[in-house]
């Protein structure tokens, strides 16, 4: 084949005329009669199509939810549930098994991850017969169905089993509150011996019951929910007068000021 | 106008030969979806390769803004959904993008395997192939720690501890990857460096290996 334009190179240091090198014809697909298009630009622009098909489906995801974000990483905050993303989660659930986790953790971590991945890896060698068609070839096509199956089953266990509204809950980032701690409202607080133990002397949350900022809750939620109670606390726990505790409640669903007169 | 340019630098470093073996070839019926419907299977590669752009492209745009380290990382990247214009796209089509890729990547294998196409002479194209599955689970790995949010370090922190579970290597492994005995500011410049530069580069690499080893053996047959 006759090079370019023919040029000379000064002091050329290239491997001199490649005669051996593979000619540039397309693939022969004469073997497979039937329409072969070219790739340039015809089915190129077919491609191009589906791209952008797919393109926009991307795109309407993006738009409809938007990539989540938690409250900045806690390293102290031991209770957070934690969660691999969903790709991970297959192997995730396995270690949750009796017989892959605890003294045999190396096997749900280690081994059956290694056998899969590493056959999944030398496939073209285990199964090296001549046969193409996956019905001619049971033994490898059976054991794909079954890892797929299997893949599908522990993610969607792993799935089913998370508490995804705790989840949502112990990301959520938390607003700055910012307490008044001189307003009458706080020196209610400060004598409610019973409310502190569990929401912490700063009404921030503390032992055993979150921030009572945490919900949005009206002042008439917040009245009803101390005479009540609510899961996981116990109603009537309040002492003072029907006023202080209007007082009280005013405050909390105003988070943590002095509402305005003219809000009431 | 154009011409004279390619003229100009086809006289020079004679390039029409790379353009043919780039695009000057023909696609054969059977993995044609305008022939046959049911070969849009055949797209999942293209539409792997695709998605794969789309990761480069806006995991670039967002560097711009993302800062890796534990005091700003997290309040760089709330700046970068909530304040930066077009941010919360750029973002979402990164984190939307890493699902897809895995997705469409899986779809790929099923195809692949399902029509036999791995088999002789196509095994190391196979092996490269399964490499990039693992690259591309490595970037979703340690792109999940990046945005410094509870999620992002918990899910670490177990991926860690079963990274250690592995007998002789795990405990060099996990301090590989966490740069010490505690998952902070050490992991998350390590976990960034991983995700930037190591294996895009090796992406990258194994992509190109790919590519070259379909140009020239060609597609497989028709069943």
């Amino acid at each position: 084949m006759h090079r370019g334009k023919g040029m000379k190179f000064v002091g050329d240091s290239r491997i001199p005329a490649k005669e051996h090198r593979m000619k540039n014809i397309p693939k022969d697909y004469s073997e497979y009669p039937g329409k072969t298009e070219a790739f340039w630009p015809n089915f190129l622009l077919r491609e191009w199509m589906v791209g952008a098909v797919f393109l926009i489906g991307y795109l309407c995801l993006t738009v409809a939810h938007p990539a989540p974000l938690e409250r900045v990483a806690d390293p102290t905050d031991s209770g957070y549930i934690p969660l691999p993303d969903w790709y991970f989660l297959f192997l995730y659930q396995l270690l949750k098994y009796e017989f892959a986790a605890g003294q045999y953790t190396v096997i749900g971590a280690v081994v059956m991850p290694g056998i899969a991945f590493g056959a999944l890896l030398l496939a073209p060698w285990l199964d090296n017969g001549p046969e193409r068609r996956p019905i001619k070839r049971p033994i490898a096509s059976s054991i794909m169905l079954l890892a797929v199956i299997s893949i599908i089953f522990l993610t969607w266990e792993s799935v089913a089993e998370h508490d995804w509204e705790a989840a949502a809950q112990q990301g959520a980032i938390v607003e700055d509150i910012e307490v008044d701690e001189t307003s009458e409202a706080f020196e209610i607080w400060s004598m409610q011996q019973s409310c502190i133990n569990c929401h912490g002397g700063d009404m921030l949350g503390g032992a055993a019951g979150p921030s009572v900022f945490q919900s949005d809750y009206t002042k008439e939620q917040v009245i009803a929910i101390i005479k009540e109670g609510a899961p996981g606390m116990p109603p009537d726990q309040f002492e003072g007068t029907e006023e202080e505790l209007e007082t009280l409640a005013a405050f909390i669903a105003n988070d943590g000021q002095v509402p305005d007169e003219d809000e009431e | 106008m154009l011409q004279k340019i390619y003229d100009w630098v086809d006289e020079r470093l004679d390039i029409t030969p790379m353009w043919r073996d780039i695009a000057d070839h023909e696609v054969p019926e059977h993995v044609n979806p305008a022939h046959h419907f049911s070969a849009f299977v055949y797209c999942f590669g293209g539409l792997t390769f695709f998605v794969t752009v789309i990761q480069i492209l806006s995991g670039m745009f967002l560097t711009m803004y993302y800062v890796p380290d534990i005091i700003h990382a997290y309040e760089s990247v709330y700046f970068l959904q909530n304040e930066v214009t077009h941010g919360v796209i750029v973002r979402g089509m990164h984190h939307w993008g890493a699902s897809l890729v895995i997705v469409m990547m899986f779809l790929h294998t099923l195809r692949v395997f399902f029509t036999g196409s791995y088999k002789k002479p196509r095994e190391l194209n196979w092996v490269v192939g399964v490499l990039i599955f693992f690259v591309m689970l490595g970037l979703g790995f340690t792109g999940y720690l990046l945005p410094w949010d509870m999620k992002a370090y918990f899910a670490t922190v177990v991926g860690l501890e079963i990274a250690e579970a592995a007998p002789v290597v795990g405990g060099f492994a996990r301090v590989l990857l966490a740069g010490g005995e505690i998952i902070g500011a050490q992991t998350l410049t390590r976990f960034f460096a991983i995700h930037v530069f190591f294996l895009p580069g090796a992406l990258l690499g194994l992509l190109g290996a790919h590519f070259y080893m379909i140009r020239k053996q060609g597609i497989s047959g028709p069943l």
